[in-house]
Parts: structure tokens; C-alpha cells; sequence
């Protein structure tokens, strides 16, 4: 146990990530903190798009071909843009935004609309998978669109929300690696900057594990969370 | 609204389905009209229009046009909340139950009372008791739908559509995914709250059987058209549509029973004064000893082959296959006189029938290899 622990034991294997300890963990934080607010902010705009695309879609509570029609087009031109492409063209858009359309707060806004479609798409595939029977059982009894909304569609579909929130948080994960070319900083951005360019692998290698744990850590809490609220 | 006034009364309507390529017409310029008390059977196969005419009920479906009345109110005009609260006194019962899976059996039964009930949350969970206790449910109130069987979930689905003391309950293929035995025990469960809460219901359904054990009338639906309608005694005894003859069949098994008398050789080569007949009767005019009256009268000797009596609406109504035999005409005369007594004849020709027998094989032959 003592070796293991021991600073001599971790400069042994991997000087240049004990030389660079300071490093690790900010860049840890930054990418912590990329995908927490950027998640948070693209799961609000995702869930409401997603919400949008579902009742107005042909045959919804809400059907209206027009506002559908716009919010699908707008979801697919999004996804379809390759986010290191995104993170430039969206430039003058963050700067007006954010004040900067460099370091980790700039970051924020592409991760952000390059999140929320997906997302949206994500929602929507879970609440299109609530029985259009149990919609019209609540339209039966007279629940109004806003009630179906929150006490029907979100209610019954939450064990596919977990689900695929975890699947897009760790999606988010990934694109903060990206960020790194407009200076975000963030794990992907040592792993590459420092690790990379200057041949010291252990840096890469040690920014890959701590991304490994924190994917795992929210794959595993998401599986529990989601296996506990369904009862289907 | 009159105090005779029906409870639900559809006049003229039409609904009509717009697609890319063409425009389906679902319901044709139906009338009907539901007496409060009543439980009304629609019957027809699947495609009839049976399911949008009830959704039309509680406007779950807009018509194209005529007027939907209910408790006196014009269905048609209403809109967003008015329509809500209007829907809140029209319970609504569906095939595959319609629960909500993350929701306890008791939270289900509670769902319309959160919507805007102004019951406290104690008088709330008082009447989910209630309710569940109704339909013999309360030992599964912490339990999620997944746990139950098919006819425990609808008994949820009453208990739910009767939350709001609705006066109507539409029935939607309720009983179409369960086995016969679940089906009664749901059919009577329907016929106690008609008796014990005066609940009006309309039961859609394909199966003849579930509308003898509880309707008091019955409309037979095809093409979006109501083709007969009537008293469930009289739509029995007196079917006049192909249709509704056929409904009736598939419940009585009078068909079979004639396709195995026709079968027996001694049947195949009757006599020329004899004559092979299905009397159907229905209540009042089972008193008379008519089988009796047959031979004192007319010397025609009656040979029961088969019967069967059932009891719908509290009147015995029967069928009955017999060989009547007598000397020269008195075969003739005493079925006039059995038709004077109200009593439907149907004589059948042995060849003829034989001949519509094999046609019919054929015919669900080919439908069969349609089919696979």
C-alpha cells in the first residue's frame, strides 16, 4: 500500500502528469464545468424543443404543421453541422453573447446549440413513445395540453429521459474535448496541447482515464436512477 | 333540457378523414339517441366507424358535421376548458385499459382528481378508496399497472373513468382483449354501476355475446352507417338485416347446430310431407303450448331435432329445429297458424342449404389464403 501511494511510485510511471498536477486539476474543472452548464442550459432548450416537436407534430395535442415543420428543419440543420465547424461559424454569435469568443465561458454557447438539437431529438424519440392511448385517456377525463405535458408525456416517459440525458450528457463530454481550439481548456485540451504536441504520453493517457471515470461514474448513477423509476 | 330528453342524442353525423390521396368517410349521417339509464350496445366488425361515432361522444373526435347533444349541451360548440369540464361527465373505458404505467393504481384512479377538482387532498384519497373498493381493487392501490392482470386493469380504468361521477361511460372494445370469463365478471361489473349509480353506458364491441348478457338496446354498425337498431328483444327475435343475422349466429350457434342436422342421412331424405323448420320466439308468445297445438289442431306430428332457450331482458327467447310431419297441406296450415301466433318461421330446404354450406367453406377458404 505504501508504494502505491507513495509520490515516488506515480513519478515512476508518469513523471510529466505529476510535474503537471496543478494542470490536471483545473482542467478538470473546466470540463466539469463545460458540461454541467452548457448540459443544463441545451436540457432546458432540448426538452422544450423536444416537448414543441412532439405536440405539434401531425396528430399531437397540439398539431400545427407550420411550427412543426420549422422546428424539425431547425433540429436537423443543427445536428448536421460538425461541431469544430460550429464552434467558428457560431464565433461572432458568442462574442455578442458572452462578451469573448475565447477561453472556457465561450465555449459554453456552441456546446450548448450543438447539444440542444441532438437532445431535442433524443426527447422527442422518448415522449413519441408514450401510448397514444394513454394521451387520449387523459384527454378523456378532460386534462388540458399543459397538463398532458407535464403530468402525462414527461411523467411517463422519465425512465427514457434518464436514459437518454445520460447518452447525451456523455455525448456533451466528448465535445469538450473540441473545445480546447477556442482556448476552453478542459481535459481534451491537455490530453491534446500538452500530452500530444510535446510527446509526453502519460499526460494523454491520464486525461483519458479521468474522462473514462466521469463517463462511467454518470452511465452507472444514470442506469440505477433510471431502472428505479420504471415501472413498466 | 326536457326530463324524457335523451341523455346522448347525435343527429346527422358525419365524419369524414382527409388523406393525401383520398377522403374517407368513417361515419354517414348517423342518428342516435341514448336514453339516460340506458345501456346501449353498437356492434359491427372492425372498420365500421363504431369507434369514432362514440369518440364523437365527447368530441375526442370533431364531426364533419351535424349536432352532438349531451345532457342538453351542444357539444359541438364547445372549446378549451367549457369542452374539459364537459369531458370530465363522460367516462371513457378502452380496449387495451390505457393506464399509465408510472403511476400507481391508486395515483391512475387519482389522475382526473388533479387536474382541477376542488375536493380537499383528504376527500381526494378518500374517494380513490371509494372507487378502488367499487371495483374490488384496494388491496392493489400501492401496486403499478405491470402487476395486474388484463381484467384487474380495467377494473383501474373504471375505477379512474368514474372519479369524476361522470353520467356516461363510453366503453370502447372494453372487454376485447380479455378472456370470456374476465369478460363477464367486467360486463357485470358495468351492469351493477348501470343499476346501482344510474350510470348511462355506451358499450362498442364485435362481440354479440357481451351485448346480450347487458345491453337493453343495441345498434348494428356497417360501412359508418347504423343499419338496424332497436330493443335488444326485438333485434334478436326479429333481425331483419343479413348483418345483424349474422351477429346474432355467432352468439347462438343455431347455424351449427342446422349445418349438423343437415348432415344426418334420415334429414337428407325427408319425406314430401315433410318439413324441416326453425321457429325463433321471443317472450309472450312462448306461453301457449304451441308444439301441443300442433298435432290437436292439425295432426302434425312435431320431431325436435334441437333447442335452445336464453334469457335476455328478463324474456325468454328461444329457438327451436323441428321435422313437422302431416297429411296433405296440414304442414302448410299449421305454420300459417304458428306465424298468427307470432312466432318466426324459417323453412329450410335441405339441398339448398347444403349447397349454401359448401359456398361458405369455400368462400372462408380463400379468405384464409388472403390472409396468410
Amino acid at each position: 500500500m505504501t508504494t502505491i501511494l507513495a509520490t515516488d511510485f506515480w513519478t515512476s510511471i508518469m513523471p510529466n502528469v505529476v510535474a503537471n498536477k496543478d494542470v490536471f486539476i483545473q482542467s478538470t474543472w473546466e470540463t466539469i464545468y463545460m458540461t454541467l452548464v452548457s448540459g443544463i442550459i441545451a436540457g432546458i432548450l432540448g426538452i422544450i424543443i423536444g416537448i414543441a416537436l412532439v405536440v405539434t407534430a401531425p396528430g399531437g395535442i397540439l398539431a400545427n404543421r407550420t411550427t412543426y415543420w420549422i422546428l424539425d428543419k431547425l433540429v436537423n440543420i443543427f445536428r448536421s453541422i460538425p461541431f469544430i465547424i460550429l464552434l467558428a461559424v457560431i464565433a461572432p454569435f458568442t462574442r455578442l453573447l458572452v462578451g469573448t469568443s475565447i477561453g472556457t465561458t465561450a465555449a459554453l454557447v456552441p456546446l450548448t446549440i450543438g447539444t440542444a438539437p441532438f437532445y431535442a431529438r433524443q426527447v422527442q424519440n422518448a415522449l413519441v413513445d408514450v401510448d397514444r392511448g394513454i394521451i387520449e385517456a387523459a384527454e378523456a377525463v378532460g386534462a388540458s395540453p399543459m397538463q398532458i405535458i407535464f403530468r402525462v408525456y414527461l411523467r411517463e416517459a422519465l425512465p427514457d429521459l434518464i436514459r437518454t440525458s445520460v447518452v447525451t450528457v456523455i455525448s456533451l463530454i466528448g465535445l469538450t474535448a473540441m473545445a480546447g481550439a477556442i482556448g476552453g481548456g478542459g481535459l481534451g485540451n491537455t490530453a491534446i496541447s500538452i500530452g500530444y504536441d510535446r510527446f509526453e504520453n502519460d499526460i494523454t493517457i491520464m486525461a483519458m482515464i479521468i474522462i473514462l471515470a466521469i463517463v462511467f461514474i454518470i452511465q452507472i448513477l444514470g442506469d440505477l436512477w433510471a431502472r428505479k423509476t420504471d415501472h413498466r | 333540457m326536457a326530463a324524457n330528453a335523451p341523455i346522448i342524442d347525435l343527429k346527422g353525423i358525419d365524419v369524414t378523414f382527409k388523406e393525401a390521396d383520398r377522403t374517407v368517410r368513417a361515419v354517414k349521417n348517423v342518428d342516435l339517441e341514448v336514453a339516460k339509464g340506458d345501456i346501449y350496445g353498437i356492434v359491427g366488425y372492425s372498420g365500421a366507424g363504431k369507434s369514432t361515432l362514440v369518440r364523437v361522444i365527447n368530441q375526442l373526435q370533431r364531426q364533419t358535421s351535424g349536432k352532438v347533444t349531451v345532457s342538453g349541451q351542444n357539444m359541438g360548440a364547445l372549446k378549451g376548458k367549457a369542452l374539459r369540464q364537459a369531458r370530465t361527465k363522460i367516462g371513457m373505458i378502452f380496449q387495451h385499459f390505457n393506464l399509465m404505467n408510472e403511476r400507481t393504481i391508486g395515483d391512475n384512479v387519482m389522475f382526473p382528481l388533479l387536474l382541477g377538482s376542488k375536493l380537499s387532498r383528504h376527500d381526494k384519497q378518500a374517494k380513490v378508496d371509494e372507487l378502488l373498493d367499487l371495483v374490488g381493487l384496494s388491496e392493489k392501490k400501492n401496486d403499478y399497472p405491470a402487476q395486474l392482470s388484463g381484467g384487474q386493469k380495467q377494473r383501474v380504468a373504471i375505477a379512474r373513468a368514474l372519479a369524476n361521477d361522470p353520467e356516461i361511460l363510453i366503453s370502447d372494445e372494453a372487454t376485447s382483449a380479455l378472456d370470456p370469463k374476465t369478460t363477464s365478471s367486467i360486463l357485470d361489473l358495468l351492469k351493477n354501476l348501470n343499476e346501482k349509480l344510474g350510470l348511462t353506458v355506451v358499450l362498442i364491441t364485435h362481440e354479440m355475446q357481451a351485448v346480450k348478457s347487458i345491453c337493453n338496446k343495441v345498434a348494428v354498425m356497417q360501412s359508418g352507417e347504423i343499419v338496424e337498431r332497436g330493443d335488444l328483444l326485438t333485434i334478436f327475435s326479429k333481425p331483419t338485416q343479413q348483418l345483424t343475422k349474422e351477429f346474432i349466429e355467432t352468439s347462438s350457434q343455431i347455424d351449427a347446430a342446422l349445418a349438423n342436422v343437415v348432415a344426418q342421412p334420415s334429414i337428407q331424405h325427408l319425406q314430401a310431407n315433410e318439413r324441416l323448420v326453425v321457429l325463433s320466439y321471443a317472450g309472450a308468445s312462448t306461453d301457449d303450448p304451441l308444439i301441443a297445438q300442433l298435432y290437436e289442431q292439425f295432426k302434425v306430428t312435431p320431431n325436435i331435432l334441437f333447442g335452445n332457450v336464453e334469457i335476455l331482458q328478463n324474456t325468454p327467447v328461444g329457438n327451436l329445429g323441428l321435422v313437422l310431419s302431416g297429411e296433405g297441406d296440414a304442414v302448410d296450415k299449421a305454420l300459417a297458424y304458428v306465424k298468427e301466433q307470432g312466432v318466426t318461421v324459417r323453412q329450410i330446404s335441405v339441398a339448398e342449404y347444403q349447397a349454401e354450406l359448401a359456398r361458405k367453406a369455400a368462400e372462408a377458404d380463400t379468405n384464409d389464403e388472403g390472409e396468410a
